[in-house]
């Protein structure tokens, strides 16, 4: 079974809060159930994705390192 | 005695009760008080919480249009403002300021991090919804008009506003 993504977003490069930012941004635009991935470097953005998924309850269903670039998966909250 | 087994990692639990609400009451208008403030805002309103931001005292400068140079009425409010330009392209550091030469590093360090400048953390917080009020009595205090104020800030309120919007929420003082 493969997964599939409907929203890709680059923010590498980019410092807190902007991350974060654009990508609640971004999740307001997706439907229930939806995933979004992400690509960032800021290594601050680790917790911060941790805690904004808690916070918010749209799972963070993957979350992995290549390199220098954190990815994570988050998938909208189904109401 | 019965020895217990080492337990698996607990599931995750359901989300904590958090606050809905932020009210930030922004009391300082110095770049290293000021930026921190339109982060925590905006992150804010990026986890979903309706977010405030209180402006007063001097708090308020930096919500003072770039172009406007003077402001006030008489000449204590008109030397207040020399003195200390408005303006959130003007602001000062608290410490380390060096007469503008602190400030201007820390623009160019910002610039080569990639951190968002406070003048682009205002707008991304105006497109947030995050609710920007002027208090009242310290514009009048301080003689500034809501047109040497920007554009995108609600109506000016008071104290009691201030802390019936914070009712029930996180705050802060900055």
């Amino acid at each position: 079974m493969s997964i599939t993504i409907a929203m890709s977003l680059d923010l590498k490069g980019l410092s807190c809060p902007l991350p974060i930012v654009k990508t609640a941004k971004a999740m307001k635009g997706l439907a229930p159930g939806q995933l979004l991935e992400v690509f960032a470097t800021d290594p601050g953005s680790v917790p911060d994705f941790k805690a904004w998924s808690m916070a918010t309850g749209n799972p963070l269903v993957e979350s992995g390192q290549d390199g220098g670039v954190f990815h994570f998966v988050l998938k909208k909250k189904e109401f | 005695m019965s020895v217990s087994t080492i337990e698996k990692p607990q599931e995750v639990g359901p989300v904590p009760e958090t606050a809905d609400r932020m009210t930030i009451f922004a009391w300082s208008g110095e770049l290293d008080k000021i930026w921190p403030t339109l982060i925590l805002a905006t992150t804010g309103a990026a986890m979903g919480k309706e977010t405030t931001v209180f402006f007063t005292f001097w708090g308020l400068f930096p919500l003072v249009k770039n172009e406007v140079r003077i402001t006030g009425e008489n000449w204590m409010q008109k030397m207040l403002s020399m003195m200390n330009r408005g303006g959130d392209e003007h602001l000062k550091l608290s410490k380390m300021n060096f007469a503008g030469a602190g400030p201007a590093m820390m623009e160019h360090l910002a610039k080569e991090h990639h951190v968002a400048s406070p003048h682009e953390l205002m707008d991304m917080a105006k497109e947030m919804g995050v609710h920007l009020i002027p208090c009242q009595m310290t514009m009048d205090l301080l003689g500034l008009k809501r047109e040497d104020l920007i554009d995108g800030l609600e109506e000016p309120a008071g104290a009691t506003k201030a802390l019936a919007d914070a009712q029930g929420g996180m705050t802060l003082f900055i």
